[in-house]
């Protein structure tokens, strides 16, 4: 990475590692015995191993402007290989939470081990670290691709990648710390959050200049969803995350907001953090990589502007759908019930649309594992919209809400559309970055996707069946005109279910781990002889001279 | 570009742009699209007038069916009651004799008292109340506090070393870990007791008649003087099988050096007095049915 960069650039970067580790000697001097000494130690040493890293290769000959005609494709790798470690961390993490809420002994009667404190470097993991890596990296692919415009330099885009994942680091490092602000999918605490700002401000700088150096005459419909995830989650995060720190040497920080307005806060927050973190960033991948793939125009254009707008403005709205029957007075809750609903429709037509474009390919989806991954994502996409839709209404919610049921939602997203969209796309990628003809093992391909597709079954089935089970057993009353179970039997009901979809994550993370095994083997193979030219290339072709088209 | 280009497979036009190889159709949005989004939006316009819905400044609009959710909760809270009172009345005015023989009420007591033991004891009694170690089995006839209904109800309200001021006071002192007693005495005594409910375990005589004589001492004020117990104090018997926090002699040591205090809640303020009768006569219930 550094041989790439010019010498002006490796000095920056330099400067840029020494500031990071200067600013963990600050926070770990002021610490004392806070537990924020082991989060500035962690900055030192992420900042340390940024100098020798750039040492290491300081005096390397500069690169020459031949680059220039290439595109800047080895950060992509880099955020590539992140996203497959976070996943195979998060989903661990996750498979253990799972066999935990089975056998809540398990905890080896440890603080660190306890499910509170295990459960969001999961959700972190999965959310951020695997879901995060794989979204900057196809991003640097899509806008690069469909501006036909190289990065505008080689130092920013590591920068991102590099701080976006110190970030995910002092995350989960600090959940078994106790370190935590207790908002879902914002645990991190201020030190963290303000990091995050200024590497996504750097991140959204670099797509807008990517985009303004483009060579196209329009925006492909790719970069509008990536760039509403971009600017959006910044607003979010900004927002939800304004607190006080407690000193400069404690990690705790209180709130701005308390009561029913931080509730409110935190789920406009944290839906969002769904619609634009797991949708928007995601449709941006799917209607680059599925069209890509299946070598087949958009449906239509038109619905990609309905489907655009429509999500990006019901969205933002919905957030009250998750503090129904709360202290949030009935008119917001009517809102985020009926916006939601309303959602629906925008919703489909991006799935339809993906869909759609299969029309004329569907043999592909038939023989091709790789598009079929993408395929099965847009379904699940339509499918956890509808459900989501669906449980946004509030007499449902009053079943679903506090139950399993929301967790089958969730991973009917997470793992049907969110993976699913990352897998097809890595299997896109990875032959195409590292120059390889095809991936090492079509079949290994096939028996991600079906181990995964199994999985998932098995979890959100398990999911449904117990959320709903759950649901009916808080509310049935006996004759006697009082409730008929404890909250204790639903827990001994939800036992089964508990144990079958511990399972189904397992095999969804043995599938991540053969898919992780496949890449590895792809990247250390030998290139055929004739090796494959990194398709696309090169970025300053003018319109209409398109380089030989992608094998893909 | 002149001249549209055709998808050859739709033969849709497309819109003259392309990225990377990628084109758009210029498709146009098919009718059910259209259809959905007025359904959807229709329903939502339907909902904003009926319900709650939007802000106007300090108000909100009330929607015309005026829903105020707290007094749709009160108002269900109180049919159900009185739906319930039926029955519930009954149990508040008989005594438990009484409702103890009335089958149809008891299958009252039984259903409620289920869901009511469950969220509430079962934590620390277990589900089937059978209890375990430091926590009473409740099911055994072997009462601490006593059996009678009028002594489990009390048990109830006012809780074990609660912080109810009429809570019961259960104190089993120390008797190693303050050097109260010698350490011979102790591990005597602590054989006398255990060879109480483990006759011939084969301890010396000798050890067991001087266990005897620190018990006589030190232990009978509470545990009486056949060591039956005492309901008043809470002590428990300790010539039977039954043992709250173990039998074997290495429990026994353990209870004798360090002492012991059980907590039980008070739920004179969480459960009405319906509610905790319910409870009595549930715990007495169970307790008949299990061996
Ligand atoms: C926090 C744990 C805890 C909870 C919850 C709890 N108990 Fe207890 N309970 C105890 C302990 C400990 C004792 C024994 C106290 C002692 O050492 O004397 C006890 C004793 C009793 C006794 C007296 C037993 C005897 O042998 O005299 C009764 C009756 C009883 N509990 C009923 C209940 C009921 C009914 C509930 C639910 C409303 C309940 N308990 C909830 C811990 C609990
Ligand atoms: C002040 C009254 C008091 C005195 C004196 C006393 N005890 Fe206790 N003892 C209790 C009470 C009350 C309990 C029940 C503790 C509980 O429920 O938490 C108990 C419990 C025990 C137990 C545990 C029974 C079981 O079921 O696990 C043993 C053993 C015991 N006592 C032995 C002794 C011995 C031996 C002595 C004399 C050295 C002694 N006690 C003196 C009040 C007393
Ligand atoms: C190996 C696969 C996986 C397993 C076994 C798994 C397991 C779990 C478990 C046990 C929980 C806690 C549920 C509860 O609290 O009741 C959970 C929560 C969650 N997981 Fe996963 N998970 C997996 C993959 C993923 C992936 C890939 C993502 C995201 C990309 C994800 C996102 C989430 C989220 C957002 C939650 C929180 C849900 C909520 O609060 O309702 N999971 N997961
Ligand atoms: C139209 C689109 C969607 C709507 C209207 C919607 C609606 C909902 C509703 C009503 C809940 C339950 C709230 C509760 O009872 O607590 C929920 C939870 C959730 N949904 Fe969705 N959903 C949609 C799409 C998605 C997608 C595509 C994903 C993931 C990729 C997703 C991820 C989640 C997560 C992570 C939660 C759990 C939040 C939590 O409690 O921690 N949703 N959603």
């Amino acid at each position: 990475m550094v041989a790439t960069m010019t010498i002006g650039e490796r000095q920056v970067a330099l400067a840029i590692s020494i500031f990071v580790a200067l600013c963990g000697v600050v926070l770990a001097a002021a610490s004392g015995s806070d537990p924020l000494l082991v989060h500035g130690i962690i900055i030192v040493l992420a900042g340390v191993a940024g100098v020798f890293i750039i040492l290491r290769d300081y005096y390397a000959p500069e690169p020459g402007p031949e680059r220039l005609s290439r595109y800047y494709d080895e950060p992509i790798k880099a955020g590539i290989i992140a996203a497959l470690a976070w996943a195979i961390v998060g989903m661990f993490i996750g498979d253990w939470v799972a066999w935990l809420l089975a056998y809540p002994d398990l905890t080896f009667d440890a603080a660190w081990s306890t499910f509170g404190r295990l459960r969001p470097i999961h959700t972190t993991g999965v959310i951020f670290g695997f879901g995060g890596n794989a979204l900057i990296a196809t991003s640097f692919h899509v806008m690069q691709r469909t501006s036909r415009a190289r990065l505008p330099d080689q130092l920013t885009p590591w920068f991102v990648l590099a701080g976006y994942n110190l970030f995910c680091i002092l995350a989960v490092t600090g959940y078994p710390m106790g370190i935590t602000q207790s908002k879902e999918y914002a645990e991190p605490e201020w030190y963290a959050d303000i990091w995050l700002v200024i590497v996504w401000v750097v991140y959204f700088v670099l797509y807008l200049r990517t985009l303004a150096r483009r060579k196209e005459p329009h925006i492909y419909v790719a970069n509008w969803y990536y760039l509403a995830f971009i600017l959006v989650v910044a607003m979010l995060h900004i927002v939800n995350n304004l607190a006080l720190p407690v000193s400069l040497g404690s990690a705790k920080s209180y709130s701005f907001f308390s009561g029913v307005q931080d509730a409110m806060v935190q789920w406009w927050y944290g839906h969002n953090a769904v619609a634009f973190f797991l949708t928007a960033g995601f449709l941006g991948m799917l209607y680059y990589y599925l069209p890509k793939r299946a070598g087949r125009p958009i449906y239509s254009y038109r619905m990609s502007i309905i489907g655009f707008w429509g999500i990006t403005f019901f969205y933002v709205w919905v957030g009250s759908h998750h503090l129904h029957y709360t202290a949030l007075p009935l008119w917001v809750q009517t809102l985020g019930m009926t916006f939601s609903v309303m959602l629906l429709v925008p919703s489909w037509i991006a799935a339809a649309n993906a869909l759609l474009t299969l029309n004329g390919a569907w043999h592909k989806v038939r023989d091709d594992a790789t598009l079929r991954f993408m395929m099965v994502a847009a379904v699940l996409y339509g499918l956890s919209t509808f459900e989501g839709s669906f449980l946004a209404i509030r007499p449902v919610n009053s079943l679903s809400h506090y139950t399993d049921w929301t967790v089958a939602h969730v991973h009917a997203g997470t793992l049907g559309w969110n993976s699913m969209i990352i897998f097809g796309a890595i299997y896109y990628l990875v032959p195409q970055l590292w120059g390889r003809q095809r991936m090492y093992s079509a079949a290994l391909v096939e028996t991600h996707f079906w181990l995964a597709v199994a999985g998932l079954v098995v979890y959100v089935f398990a999911m449904w069946n117990s959320g709903i089970t759950q649901g009916l057993m808080w509310r049935t009353y006996n004759e006697s005109g009082t409730l008929a179970y404890s909250f204790v039997d639903s827990l001994v009901a939800m036992h089964p279910y508990y144990i079958a979809r511990a399972i189904g994550g397992l095999m969804f993370l043995v599938a991540t781990v053969i898919g992780v095994y496949n890449v590895w083997m792809t990247i250390r193979s030998v290139p055929a002889a004739e090796g494959r030219p990194v398709a696309d290339q090169p970025a300053s072709l003018p319109a209409g001279e398109a380089a030989a088209p992608a094998r893909g | 570009m002149g001249v549209i280009e055709r998808d050859p497979h739709t033969g849709h036009g497309t819109t003259g742009h392309e990225w990377n190889g990628i084109k758009e159709l210029n498709t146009r949005v098919p009718w059910p699209v259209w259809t959905f989004l007025i359904l959807t939006f229709g329903f939502s316009v339907v909902w904003w007038i009926l319900m709650p819905a939007w802000p106007l400044g300090t108000t909100y609009s009330k929607g015309l069916l005026g829903v105020d959710v707290r007094q749709v909760v009160s108002a269900s809270l109180k049919s159900a009651a009185e739906e319930r009172a039926a029955w519930t009345s009954q149990i508040d005015q008989k005594d438990y004799a009484a409702i103890q023989a009335d089958d149809a009420l008891m299958k009252d007591v039984r259903a409620t008292g289920h869901a009511l033991f469950g969220d509430n004891c079962a934590a620390c009694h277990g589900l089937a109340a059978r209890g375990g170690p430091g926590f009473p089995n409740l099911t055994d006839h072997d009462w601490l506090w006593g059996g009678t209904p009028e002594a489990i109800s009390e048990t109830i309200r006012v809780g074990v070393n609660s912080e109810d001021p009429d809570s019961r006071v259960s104190q089993m002192p120390p008797w190693g870990s303050n050097g109260a007693l010698d350490r011979p005495s102790l591990l005597a005594v602590v054989s006398y007791v255990h060879s109480l409910s483990h006759p011939g375990a084969g301890a010396d005589a000798a050890q067991l008649a001087a266990g005897k004589e620190v018990f006589a001492k030190n232990c009978a004020a509470c545990h009486g003087p056949e060591a039956k117990g005492n309901p008043e104090v809470g002590a428990p018997d300790l010539t039977d099988d039954t043992w709250l926090y173990g039998g074997d002699l290495q429990s026994i040591y353990t209870t004798v050096y360090g002492g012991r205090e059980g907590h039980m809640p008070t739920w004179q303020a969480r459960l009405s007095d319906t509610e905790r009768k319910i409870l009595t006569l549930y715990v007495l219930d169970i307790g008949k049915s299990a061996p």
